[in-house]
């Protein structure tokens, strides 16, 4: 596909170098030296000017894209990029838009701009750092199926029970129906067979339905419960979207910024939080505000270290509490995650990227197969996708054991279309209108009947 | 330096470079020469190229300085190869001279050190030619198009091969505009050849001098060039085909996108345009006294202006005998060049319009002190930075030549033989004037000057900087200094 992505920022060049692989990209930017750099890194065409003008997409051929993906840091021109295009001939525009303002006007925005997806970074990310906090032994928290299907990535703590454990024995001893679809363990991915042994320090990636996922951890004996108190430093965007949505799940949330007028403003926006005047690293102020009683610590300001910092400070403080901070830059965000320092790492760019990555794959397949959902692990190495399936002959009603899959490949989960969750085994089948879950290290499957040998 | 990485480039560009012996031992397959000379150097090019390119090294990405060393060392390391046909065949027995006319054949210059072309075997005298074909448009772009190997980083190798300015793309991926590049040159050059036949060369004829064309070269199969023919159709195709390839490629794009209002905006292409005829009309004027009719000289002025200007260097009549005028507007043309993104070498017509734009600016800066001026081209503001380095190139041009000047004339020629077979060189243009002149050739050169010639023909056609980095020790300081910490 041709893929024309506006801002050449932090987000745009994520997204670039995701989608560089499997299609052309043009970008558009009004900063000469951001294009410069873009082009020398990667195999892609860059033009410089301002991305909303009609002139400057006539010149990078926005008229023969399948899809326009404005990113630049201004909402306005992101809309008007978007319209530009459409009114071009682009199918597909997908729009970052943070201002809570345009978010009420989302569905006018979509049916009368021709707005086909509209993502709000701050909003997604607090999305993916509530879902951790419902279930706080993960590090990482992502569901199939409308909640039916969850997978979860833990990372196995210095003397945990699963050291040296074959992956057949912990199936037979946890009296948990759950399916260990991927392992990567020091850099390197695997999808691992029943004979393979969990080490120290591996970040293993389980399926299994909700309450089985629960059994299991208890099982492990790291089980916690959903936070129900959770403290939050840095009163941003991503704050209130946050606390919105903890409150609504019915937990508490104190918040702590040190500016008076965003104190206030975050007070009058959300009357049932408890927001507080002071400096999140103060460990005096976190002891008086009752860190050690809190489940979890969220740490949200505009610095990578500061964040790091406090998050490290809150986990010495308290062994419960579940610590979790935002981190923009790639680098800090792998150290701070190998080391295992702080429990779970988020990052707007991210969370954007890889919804828009979910929405680019899932129009490619749109032809045939049915992409539903598809969420990428292990920085992208791994991808676990949703597939509904139709009547196939090759794969419906043939018992698992004799489809032949491509190495690397592994079916995680089927659900059925009665909602009953099945983790396979070689006996079970696919019955046409099943949802199935396929965890791959090839990362250009489109199709269901991809993951079949050739010939 | 990632010098794994170069290596295993360089490996597959020898490979490369077997595959392209092929054509040459084709040819003398089919007029019964000895095979032996090509086959020999297509089985060491394998060798060593296979060799080189075992494993594929785990940090592929290129930055700045690998790209220009790469670029760089790939050209040097194909001419060293390419000359030894000519040596194992005894075509040209002598591996010094072997190799300048190699350097020649890939930078398209056409100097050549044979006082006569017309004994030589024909499979070497295509493979001369096809030097020029290949080194037209460049090697290693559209190596990486066919065998992609490295994730990323490839701008810098097409910055560094690409003549002009500024390297642009034509499509968004890197192979897509390869392969379009390719695919014009490919057929511009089919139809050269075929118009060539028509004028009634037989085919061996049509492909040397289209190659020789279409890489703005100027090898030819007889030993008076174009001329030889005498035919007027000949020359006039030559001539337009000669113009034809030194235009921006990009154009050609354009063209066949129909977007036309791009290339009729192109200022570059106007003033090209427009320094052909100006200069062809005024050296008719001046040479018509030899040839009596208007038309003859109009003639052998446009063909003359067209092989210089596109630095191809064929030549129609010993235009050595020509007045003051015509000789002088000549070598004018020698330092203009071609457009910038064709095969053309030289300058390059934008640099010397952005040169004379950025005098004239200078200039009303000194009238008005205060004036904010900017250069225009195509209707825009150009980046400061861009005029600064179109300018810092043009001074580092100069010094390379008065260096090289300096340390040529230590030869003993006269001065005009040297100052032209000097601007000869580093413009890619083959012959000068004197004793390098039409009819003349450059084996009178010590061996220590051929090389010198070398290194400025490798030079202009990769515009200097790729050459001189390989002599800056920083460029390679990196490696020495893990080497030295692996050995404390």
């Amino acid at each position: 596909m041709r893929i024309i992505v506006v801002g050449a920022g932090k987000v745009g060049t994520s997204l670039t170098a995701q989608l560089i692989r499997e299609h052309r990209v043009t970008v558009i930017d009004q900063e000469p030296k951001l294009i410069e750099n873009i082009i020398n890194v990667y195999d892609v065409m860059g033009v410089c000017g301002n991305g909303a003008s009609y002139e400057v997409q006539k010149e990078a051929e926005v008229g023969k894209a399948d899809l326009l993906i404005a990113t630049t840091s201004s909402d306005e021109i992101n809309i008007l990029a978007c319209l530009v295009a459409k009114k071009l001939g682009v199918a597909h525009t997908i729009a970052r838009i943070r201002n809570p303002e345009y978010e009420t006007q989302l569905r006018f925005m979509r049916g009368e701009l021709g707005l086909t997806m509209s993502i709000n970074p701050e909003k997604a990310a607090a999305h993916e750092i509530a879902r951790v906090l419902r279930f706080p032994a993960a590090m990482k928290l992502e569901s199939f199926s409308k909640g039916r299907l969850e997978l979860v990535e833990y990372r196995l703590p210095e003397g945990s029970a699963l050291d040296g454990v074959r992956l057949l024995d912990i199936y037979r001893n946890a009296r948990a129906r759950v399916l260990i679809c991927a392992v990567s363990r020091k850099g390197q991915t695997t999808i691992p067979s029943g004979d393979f042994e969990l080490k120290t320090g591996d970040k293993i990636y389980v399926t299994a339905a909700p309450e089985h996922l629960s059994a299991f951890f208890q099982y492990l004996g790291v089980f916690r419960k959903k936070a129900s108190t959770v403290m939050i430093v840095g009163a941003s965007k991503m704050c209130y979207y946050l606390a919105d949505e903890l409150l609504h799940m019915g937990m508490s949330v104190k918040i702590v910024d040190q500016s008076e007028a965003r104190c206030a403003q975050m007070s009058e926006q959300l009357p049932r939080a408890l927001v507080i005047m002071g400096d999140g690293t103060d460990s005096e102020l976190l002891a008086e505000e009752g860190i050690d009683r809190t489940d979890a610590f969220v740490a949200l300001t505009g610095l990578d270290e500061a964040n790091i910092l406090m998050a490290m400070c809150a986990s010495r403080q308290t062994e419960q509490c579940k610590v979790v901070a935002k981190i923009n830059r790639r680098s800090l965000m792998d150290l701070v995650s190998s080391e295992g320092i702080i429990d779970s790492v988020v990052s707007a760019r991210d969370v954007t990227t890889e919804l828009i990555v979910q929405y680019v794959r899932a129009m490619e397949g749109a032809a045939g197969s049915q992409i539903k959902t598809l969420h990428r692990l292990v920085e992208g190495a791994v991808e676990a996708l949703e597939f509904h399936v139709d009547r196939d002959p090759d794969l419906v009603n043939v018992p698992l054991r004799e489809l032949k899959l491509r190495s690397g490949v592994l079916i995680a989960g089927i659900v059925r279309r009665d909602g009953e969750i099945v983790i396979p085994g070689g006996n079970d089948t696919i019955r046409a209108g099943d949802d199935v879950i396929v965890v791959t290290q090839d990362t250009a499957l489109q199709e269901l009947r991809d993951i079949l040998r050739q010939g | 330096m990632n010098t794994r990485m170069i290596g295993f480039l360089l490996g597959r560009i020898l490979m490369v470079e077997a595959g392209l012996l092929a054509l040459p031992l084709l040819t003398a397959l089919l007029y019964g020469e000895p095979l032996m000379p090509w086959l020999a150097t297509m089985l060491v090019l394998a060798a060593i190229g296979w060799g080189l390119s075992l494993r594929k090294p785990e940090r592929t990405a290129l930055y700045a300085k690998d790209g220009f060393a790469a670029v760089a060392l790939v050209w040097l390391l194909m001419s060293a190869f390419g000359a030894l046909p000519f040596v194992l065949s005894g075509d040209i027995p002598n591996y010094i001279d072997a190799f300048f006319e190699t350097v020649s054949g890939f930078t398209t210059t056409g100097a050549s050190i044979l006082t006569a072309v017309e004994p030589l075997s024909r499979g070497g005298l295509l493979w001369r030619s096809f030097t020029h074909w290949v080194g037209g448009m460049g090697v290693l772009v559209f190596v990486m198009a066919i065998l992609p190997m490295s994730d990323g980083h490839t701008m810098h190798i097409l910055r560094a091969e690409m003549p002009g300015p500024t390297a642009g793309k034509l499509v968004s991926r890197m192979s897509d505009t390869a392969k379009i590049l390719y695919g014009m040159y490919f057929v511009m050059t089919l139809v050269m050849i075929g118009l060539l036949l028509l004028g009634g060369m037989d085919l061996f004829d049509a492909s040397v001098h289209a190659f020789g064309t279409a890489g703005t070269g100027g090898f030819s199969s007889r030993n008076a060039s174009v001329g030889a023919y005498n035919s007027a159709y000949i020359d006039i195709v030559t001539g337009i085909g000669m113009l034809a390839f030194g235009i921006n490629f990009n154009l050609y794009y354009f063209l066949l996108m129909r977007r036309f209002r791009d290339v009729a905006k192109s200022e570059e292409l106007w003033a090209y345009l427009g320094i052909v005829a100006f200069s062809t009309v005024t050296i008719a004027a001046n040479i018509r006294h030899l040839y009596g009719a208007v038309g003859t000289s109009l003639r052998h002025a446009f063909f003359q202006v067209s092989s210089i200007i596109t630095t191809t260097g064929y030549a129609t009549v010993d235009f050595d005998q020509w007045p003051g005028y015509a000789k002088t507007v000549l070598v004018l043309l020698m330092f203009v060049g071609g457009c910038a993104g064709s095969t053309g070498g030289g300058l390059k017509v934008t640099r010397v319009v952005t040169l004379v734009k950025a005098a004239f600016m200078d200039m009303r800066k000194m009238i008005h002190p205060n004036a904010v001026v900017n250069v225009r081209m195509e209707g825009r503001a150009m980046p400061e930075k861009q005029v600064r380095g179109v300018q810092a190139y043009f001074s580092v041009y100069m010094l390379l030549y008065a260096v090289s000047w300096l340390l040529l004339s230590l030869n003993g020629f006269d001065l005009l033989s040297t100052f032209t077979a000097l601007s000869a060189c580093i413009n890619n243009i083959g012959p000068g004037l004197g004793m390098v002149g039409p009819t003349g050739n450059f084996s009178a050169f010590a061996p220590w000057a051929k090389l010198l010639l070398s290194f400025d023909m490798l030079a202009g056609r990769l515009e200097i900087f790729p050459m001189l980095l390989l002599f800056v020790p920083s460029t390679w300081r990196g490696n020495r200094l893990r080497r030295w910490e692996k050995r404390n």
